[in-house]
C-alpha cells in the first residue's frame, strides 16, 4: 500500500499558466523517490503543496491526495498542523536558513516534540539525545547547547534531520537537502538518509536536480520539466534507457568531454610562488601575539599559455582567495610572474595596464551585473578605461561583436540585466571579461549557481572560446566532474594548501593524497544501494 | 540613473501610487512656484503703472516720486493716497492681489493692531501692523528655501563622507565613525545660541551654523551601504578591470545608496524648516523683522488675545510638514524593493 499518492496535481500562481501541470506521484514505505528536475521545473512547488506550504495566492487543484488513507484536500488547517513536523518529516535546502539563530540545538528539536508529543521536560531531553544519536553526531550532550552559527553546514543539516524525525515521520520529504554543502558532507548526509529510510521503513521524496546523486541513492525517480512528469520509472531502468527526450537531453548535461588539445612545451604564462594571504582574526589586543587565518598559505603554481589550470577545493579551503590574490584585489605576500614580469610589487597605478590581460567572472550570476546600467554599458566599461580612444559607436560596434561571440544577440545591448535568466548573465559577465582581449581568464565557480544542461553550455563556450583565441585559464570549482571536462592541470587545495597538484588525469588516475581520493569516491561514485 | 531605465519607471509607478503622496507633491510644487514669486503676490509696490502714457513697472524696478508729478527725490510710496491720486489722474495701477509687503505697515488700521481679519487684511495683522498673510506668504518661501539649501547641502556632504568611509573601512571608518560620535553629541541649540551671541545671524550664517551639525544624519546610512556593496561581484569586477575608484564608487556604488537616502531627504527638509521655526520662535534664528513662522508663533503666543496669529501659522506650518512627510512616504514606497521589484 503506498504512504503517499498524489494524482493529477496542479497549482497556479494567480491567473498565470500553472507551474505544475497534471502531476502524480506515489510514495511506497522503505523506497526513495527522486523528483529530479531544473530549476524552475515545478519540484520545489510540487512538494510544498503537499503540506500546503504554498503562498495564499496559489490555487492547488487535484483529483486526490492520501496520505495514509486520509485525503490531504480536505484536512483543515489545524488537521494539517498536526501532519507537518508529525507524520510528514520536512528538510529543506539551506539549514541556515531553517534554523532559529536564537534557538539552541535541544530547543530547535524539543519544540517539535513537544508541539505534537507534550512529553515532559526530561523525557523530552532523552528523546533529543537519542535522535542526535540517530542522526550520527558525535557528543550529542555537548551539541544540547551550541546554537546554529557554531555547527558545521553539515551538523545543521543533521539537527534538521533529527527535527524532521523528531515525531516518528513514515513520509520524509527532502527539498534539495544537500546543494548547500561541500561533496564530501554531501555523501554523508544522503548515506544517513538512504539508512533511516531503510531502517524506519520511510517513505523519502527527494527533489534534487543533480542526477548523479539520484542514481547511487534512488530506487524510484520522476523527472519533471515545465511544470509537468516526462517520465516515471525505476531509477536503473530510466538512467540506462530514458524514454523521454528531455531526460536524455538531462543526462547528456553531465559534464563531460575533455579540454583542447594543449601543447605542453607553450611557455609559461603565470606563475606563482609561496603565495600566501593571512587575514588577522581574533580579539585584537595591543602587545598581544597577532593569531591569523591562513586562508592561502603557501601555494605555487603554473599555467602555460593555451592550458586550463583547474583549481579544486570544498568550500573555506582558500580558492577564491587565492584567485583575489592573483587578480591582485586583496593584498597577498609572496610571488606573481605574468608572463615573467613580477606583479606584485606594482602599485595601483602600475597594475592597470596589466589588468586588461587577466579577466575575471564571477560566481553568481545575479550579482556579478550591476542591476542599474544596461547591458551594453556593463560590457563597453572596461573599453572605457583601457581605449580612451574609442568613441561610443565604436565601443558599442566592440559590444556588439563581443556579444555574438558569446552566443547573444547583438541587439540585446540596449537591455537591463533582470531580463536575462542565470546562463544569460553568465556569458554577460564573460564578454564584459573579454572584450579587453586578455590572454588569461580566471573563473571563479562561472558555472555553479546554474543548471546542468546550461552549465554544459557555459562550459562548451568556454572550450570554444579558449581553442579559438588560445586563452588560459584558472578554473576554480567545487565540482570535480566539471574541472575533470576542462582542465590540463589540477591543484587541489585544502586549508589554504595546495594539497595535491599535476596532470589532470593523472590525479584522477592515480590520486597521492586520501584527501584527493575522498574527493573523487564522493563525485564519481556510482554504487548504488540495494533496492529495499 | 536614465529615466527609461525600467527600475526607475516602476518606481516612478510606485510612486504615483501612492495618490496623497503624489498630490502632494503637486501641492507642493505649486506654493512652491507661486512663493517663488511672492514678490508679484504680495506687495506694497503695483505691478504696473500706467502714468501720462509710459508704462512703469515698480515691482522691478524704483522710480523717485517725481517721476509722477510728487515732490520728493525718494522712491514714491505707492500706498500714499496722494500719490495714487496723482497717478489715477492721468493713468492707472495694477496692484498686486495682496497689497502689502512683509515689512509693509498698515497705518489705516481702524482698530489697534494686531487688527482681526478684515476684507484688507485677509488674515489680520501682527502686533506691528503687518499683513500677517503677506508674512506668511514670504515666510513659506525662506523656510522651503532654507530646508531644501540645508538638505542638499547637508546630504552632499553626508554622502561624501559616508562613501569614503565606507569604501576603504578600515582606519578612516574607525576614525570617522569616533569623530561622528563626538561631533554628533554636542548640543545643537545652546551651541546655535552662543554663536549667535557674536555673529549676527542671517540667513547664510545659519545655514552654515546648522550645516556644521545636519550633514551626519546620512553618514550611517551610505557607510553602511557602501560596506555592503563593496564587496559585490560587480564591484570586484569593476576593479579587476581597472576601472578608478572615484569612478567606481560613482558609477556602480552610489546609485545604490542614492535609495536610502532619497527617502530620507524629505524628513531632512523637515527637520530642518522645524530647526529654523524653534530658532525664530525663541529668537535666536534669522533678524528682527524678517518674515518667518517662527517668529509669527512667537506673536501668537505674545498676543493669545489675537488667536488669527497662532492660528494662521500654526495651521500654514502644520500644512507645509504634512506635505513634505506625505511626499517622504510616497518615496519611501517608491523604493520599496517590494514594490517595485515584483
Amino acid at each position: 500500500m503506498s504512504r503517499l499518492q498524489i494524482e493529477n496535481l496542479s497549482v497556479r500562481f494567480g491567473t498565470g499558466e500553472p507551474v505544475v501541470n497534471q502531476v502524480s506521484l506515489t510514495l511506497q514505505p522503505g523506497r526513495m523517490l527522486a523528483l529530479v528536475g531544473e530549476s524552475g521545473s515545478g519540484k520545489s512547488v510540487t512538494a510544498h503543496s503537499i503540506l500546503r506550504l504554498l503562498p495564499p495566492q496559489a490555487h492547488v487543484s487535484a483529483d486526490s491526495m492520501t496520505f495514509e488513507g486520509r485525503n490531504l484536500l480536505t484536512q483543515t488547517e489545524q488537521q494539517l498542523r498536526g501532519l507537518r513536523g508529525g507524520r510528514i518529516g520536512m528538510i529543506f535546502q539551506e539549514p541556515l536558513n531553517a534554523l532559529n539563530p536564537l534557538h539552541t540545538v535541544e530547543k530547535q528539536i524539543s519544540e517539535s516534540i513537544a508541539v505534537h508529543q507534550g512529553l515532559s521536560r526530561s523525557a523530552t531531553r532523552q528523546r533529543v539525545l537519542s535522535l542526535l544519536e540517530k542522526v550520527r553526531l558525535p557528543h550529542p550532550e555537548s551539541l544540547l547547547g551550541r546554537y546554529p552559527h557554531q555547527l558545521s553546514g553539515g551538523q545543521r543539516q543533521r539537527v534538521m534531520i533529527a527535527m524532521a524525525l523528531a515525531n516518528d515521520p513514515t513520509v520524509l520529504i527532502a527539498d534539495e537537502p544537500t546543494t548547500a554543502l561541500d561533496v564530501t558532507v554531501q555523501a554523508g548526509i544522503l548515506d544517513l538518509i538512504k539508512q533511516l529510510q531503510q531502517d524506519m521503513g520511510l517513505a523519502v521524496l527527494l527533489i534534487t536536480h543533480d542526477l548523479g546523486l539520484v542514481s547511487r541513492y534512488a530506487e524510484d525517480i520522476a523527472v519533471m520539466h515545465q511544470g509537468s512528469i516526462v517520465e516515471q520509472g525505476l531509477t536503473a531502468q530510466v538512467m540506462q534507457a530514458p524514454a523521454a527526450d528531455y531526460t536524455r537531453h538531462l543526462l547528456a548535461a553531465e559534464p563531460g568531454g575533455s579540454p583542447p588539445v594543449a601543447d605542453p612545451n607553450r611557455p609559461v604564462h603565470l606563475r606563482t610562488k609561496d603565495l600566501r594571504v593571512w587575514f588577522r582574526q581574533g580579539p585584537k589586543t595591543l602587545f598581544g601575539r597577532k593569531s591569523w587565518f591562513r586562508a592561502v598559505d603557501g601555494v605555487d603554481s603554473l599555467v602555460r599559455r593555451g592550458e586550463t589550470l583547474g583549481v579544486v577545493g570544498e568550500s573555506g579551503s582558500g580558492k577564491s582567495t587565492l584567485a583575489m590574490a592573483i587578480l591582485r584585489l586583496i593584498e597577498s605576500r609572496g610571488d606573481i610572474e605574468l608572463d615573467g614580469t613580477r606583479l606584485d610589487p606594482l602599485n595601483r597605478r602600475a597594475m592597470t595596464p596589466w589588468r586588461s590581460r587577466m579577466q575575471v567572472v564571477f560566481q553568481d550570476p545575479w550579482g556579478t551585473l550591476n542591476p542599474r546600467m544596461t547591458v551594453g554599458q556593463i560590457i563597453g566599461e572596461g573599453l572605457q578605461v583601457h581605449r580612451p580612444d574609442l568613441n561610443a559607436t565604436e565601443r558599442a560596434e566592440q559590444v556588439a561583436t563581443m556579444l555574438e561571440e558569446v552566443g547573444l544577440p547583438a541587439t540585446w545591448q540596449h537591455r537591463y540585466p533582470h531580463e536575462f535568466s542565470g546562463g544569460q548573465r553568465q556569458r554577460i559577465a564573460i564578454a564584459r571579461a573579454l572584450i579587453l582581449r586578455p590572454e588569461l581568464l580566471i573563473l571563479d565557480e562561472p558555472t555553479s549557481a546554474l543548471d546542468r544542461s546550461v552549465q554544459h553550455q557555459v562550459l562548451e563556450l568556454l572550450r570554444d572560446l579558449q581553442a579559438r583565441h588560445g586563452l588560459s585559464y584558472i578554473f576554480i570549482s567545487h565540482d570535480l566532474k566539471l574541472v575533470r571536462a576542462i582542465s590540463h592541470q589540477l591543484v587541489v587545495m585544502r586549508d589554504g594548501k595546495a594539497l595535491e597538484q599535476g596532470p589532470t588525469e593523472a590525479i584522477f588516475r592515480d590520486p597521492q593524497h586520501d584527501y584527493t581520493r575522498t574527493l573523487i569516491d564522493a563525485a564519481f561514485s556510482t554504487r548504488v544501494h540495494a533496492l529495499g | 540613473m536614465t529615466f527609461n531605465n525600467p527600475v526607475h519607471q516602476r518606481q516612478w509607478q510606485a510612486f504615483r501610487a501612492n495618490r496623497r503622496g503624489y498630490w502632494s507633491l503637486w501641492i507642493f510644487a505649486v506654493i512652491f512656484v507661486l512663493c517663488m514669486g511672492a514678490e508679484f503676490i504680495a506687495n506694497e509696490k503695483p505691478l504696473l503703472v500706467n502714468y501720462q502714457g509710459n508704462l512703469y513697472v515698480p515691482v522691478l524696478q524704483s522710480y523717485p516720486e517725481t517721476t509722477f508729478g510728487g515732490m520728493f527725490e525718494t522712491e514714491t510710496n505707492y500706498r500714499d493716497p496722494f500719490v495714487r491720486e496723482l497717478i489715477e489722474e492721468d493713468g492707472w495701477i495694477i496692484w498686486p492681489l495682496i497689497r502689502f509687503s512683509y515689512s509693509t505697515i498698515n497705518y489705516d488700521l481702524t482698530v489697534p493692531s494686531p487688527a482681526p481679519p478684515s476684507a484688507e487684511n485677509w488674515l489680520g495683522t501682527d502686533d506691528q501692523g503687518r499683513d500677517v498673510l503677506a508674512r506668511i506668504i514670504y515666510g513659506f518661501r525662506t523656510s522651503v528655501l532654507f530646508g531644501l539649501i540645508l538638505a542638499f547641502a547637508s546630504s552632499v556632504i553626508g554622502i561624501a563622507v559616508g562613501a569614503i568611509q565606507g569604501y576603504f573601512g578600515g582606519w578612516i571608518d574607525l576614525a570617522g565613525q569616533r569623530f561622528l560620535e563626538i561631533w554628533s553629541s554636542m548640543p545643537i541649540l545652546y551651541l546655535i545660541i552662543i554663536i549667535s551671541s557674536f555673529v549676527t545671524p542671517n540667513f547664510w550664517w545659519l545655514l552654515l551654523i546648522m550645516l556644521l551639525f545636519s550633514w551626519m544624519a546620512l553618514v550611517d546610512l551610505v557607510r553602511a551601504e557602501f560596506l555592503r556593496c563593496r564587496n559585490m561581484d560587480y564591484v570586484r569586477a569593476a576593479k579587476a578591470l581597472g576601472v578608478p575608484t572615484p569612478t567606481i564608487m560613482w558609477r556602480h556604488m552610489l546609485p545604490n545608496a542614492m535609495v536610502a537616502t532619497l527617502t530620507f531627504v524629505p524628513f531632512i527638509l523637515n527637520g530642518a524648516i522645524i530647526m529654523l521655526t524653534t530658532l525664530d520662535f525663541i529668537g535666536f534664528g534669522l533678524p528682527p523683522g524678517s518674515p518667518s513662522m517662527g517668529e509669527l508663533l512667537g506673536q501668537g503666543k505674545a498676543n493669545l488675545h489675537a488667536p488669527w496669529l497662532g492660528i494662521s501659522a500654526f495651521v500654514s506650518l502644520a500644512f507645509l510638514l504634512s506635505l513634505l512627510i506625505f511626499i517622504g512616504e510616497a518615496v519611501r514606497d517608491a523604493f520599496d524593493p517590494r514594490k517595485y521589484l515584483q
